[in-house]
């Protein structure tokens, strides 16, 4: 075993490797929260409708999702727009779009979790007031399951966050690619490898350190 | 202003309302009352329609409340209720509780709201508890809250359930003293309540329910003097005796 040598690691390697790919995870983690959270909570308010013709297609889009290897949707969408449209979309957007509709599916599961979470007779109040359904769940139940399930989704987020290397497969270029490029270009794999896991490693645990600080505070106010 | 016509609905197989027919006239007070699991919170919710029922008719104000042309968060906004669990909104403050529904369902202005919010809240005597949050009040307060919440609507008529269930003694009075204003005033109510002080005070008629029956609809002279049923006489002498 030859020994370690980091000396290749300085600021001009962040600059022209890591920067960009570190933007572009952060970039896909942020937009695929806003928009799976977005569209989980419209999943999960078509599995809680009393009308089958919602509830069947959200439950079978969720479950199929939950069922499948994130990597497998990931190539397969990439490989799949193409053969359908006749022009590739470029990795990056084709991982946003994979990325929103996967975690929407494990969002959703939360969403739904939430809003059971919030007491039957708040909706009853809602109506009771003369507002209608929409606006008793977006004044009323929502704010609330999102509030108590906060600390949850942030957590889901963390895993998305790790999740996104796997644009890897599809060579977008995330922080990973940046790594892998980096030890290519200065012959240093292993090294770079080393150094990736614990830049991850650094980011999740010191998220999930805040997450925890949250949830305490979030049971207090309750 | 309030009338249940032969009112049936079933949990699954289990019957918990068998042919209720009654009615609540303009500033009328009806007392509800009857054993645990006789059906009167289910009756009251029927009357809006947040519990829907299989058989039978309930108009409000000539509405009927299962006739599906019927507007109903329009109809709701008019009927005031309060709930057994208080049911205040925890993520909201005390005031945005009161201005939520005018603003969202009468389309007040903003300033209108909170005005009128303000002078409920004095009513109630809880004007300083404004910018607070639910969580922060007694049982209490969170009841008189709930009251104040509902008359923000100027309700044509209101319904109670167990307004003072779950509250210390000194509470009870706090909650009975708005209520009996209320009544004075010539509110229309329908209220479901074992303080039998409360009905005898300000009750035109008293109903006692079992097993999900009107067993007894009667003027409240007539149930306190002489209930016809043995069931509403057992009921009585437990209740008064403490
Ligand atoms: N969602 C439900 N599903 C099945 N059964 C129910 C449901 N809600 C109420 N019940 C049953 O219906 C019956 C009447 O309930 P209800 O709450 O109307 O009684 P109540 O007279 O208000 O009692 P209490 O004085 O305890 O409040 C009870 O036997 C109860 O167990
Ligand atoms: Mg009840």
């Amino acid at each position: 075993m030859g020994d370690l040598d980091l000396s290749f690691f300085d600021w001009a390697l962040v600059q022209n490797f890591l920067l960009k790919g570190l933007v572009f995870s952060v970039e896909l983690t942020i937009v695929a929260m806003i928009g799976g959270i977005f569209f989980g909570t419209l999943l999960a308010l078509m599995r809680l409708s009393s009308h089958k013709w919602l509830q069947v297609p959200a439950a079978l889009y969720v479950n199929t999702m939950r069922s499948v290897p994130l990597v497998m949707v990931i190539l397969w969408f990439f490989l799949l727009i193409p053969f359908l449209t006749g022009k590739p979309l470029g990795a990056e957007w084709s991982a946003v779009i994979t990325f929103t509709a996967f975690e929407a599916a494990y969002y959703s599961e939360i969403m739904r979790a939430g809003i059971q979470s919030v007491a039957r007779g708040q909706v009853y109040a809602g109506f009771a007031l003369g507002l209608d359904y929409s606006q008793t769940m977006r004044l009323i139940v929502l704010p609330q399951a999102f509030r108590n399930m906060l600390p949850v989704l942030l957590t889901q987020t963390i895993i998305l966050f790790q999740d996104t290397s796997l644009v890897y497969a599809i060579g977008a270029y995330d922080l990973l690619r940046g790594f892998t490029n980096a030890g290519r270009n200065f012959n240093r794999p292993v090294e770079s490898f080393l150094l990736a896991t614990l830049v991850y490693f650094v980011i999740c645990f010191s998220l999930s350190m805040l997450v925890k600080r949250l949830q305490k505070k979030i049971a207090i106010v309750r | 202003m309030i009338e249940i016509k032969d009112v049936s609905k079933w949990y699954g197989t289990f019957q918990v309302l068998t042919n209720c027919t009654t009615s609540v006239k303009k500033g009328e007070v009806v007392v509800v009352c009857g054993p645990s699991g006789s059906g009167k919170s289910t009756l009251i919710k029927c009357v809006n329609a947040l519990e829907p029922f299989e058989k039978g008719e309930i108009r409000i104000d000539g509405l009927s409340v299962s006739d599906p042309s019927t507007d109903l968060p329009k109809l709701r906004a008019r009927v005031g209720m309060v709930f057994q669990n208080f049911e205040l909104f925890p993520h909201l403050t005390i005031m945005e509780n009161l201005t939520l529904a005018q603003i969202r369902v009468m389309n007040r202005g903003k300033e209108e709201s909170i005005e009128k919010g303000l002078k409920l809240l004095e009513r109630v005597g809880l004007k300083a508890q404004a910018p607070k949050f639910p969580g922060q009040l007694s049982g209490g307060q969170q009841k008189r809250v709930a009251i104040a919440r509902a008359m923000a609507m100027d309700p044509m008529c209101m319904l109670f359930d167990e307004p003072t269930s779950a509250l210390d003694p000194e509470m009870i009075n706090e909650v009975l003293d708005v209520m009996v204003a209320l009544a004075q005033e010539g509110m229309t109510m329908m209220c479901v309540t074992h303080e039998m002080g409360f009905a005898r005070k300000v009750a035109n008629r008293v109903i006692f329910m079992d097993r999900g029956e009107i067993v007894e609809d009667t003027t409240k002279e007539d149930f306190f003097g002489k209930p016809r049923s043995e069931r509403a006489q057992l009921f009585l002498s437990k209740i008064l005796q403490h």
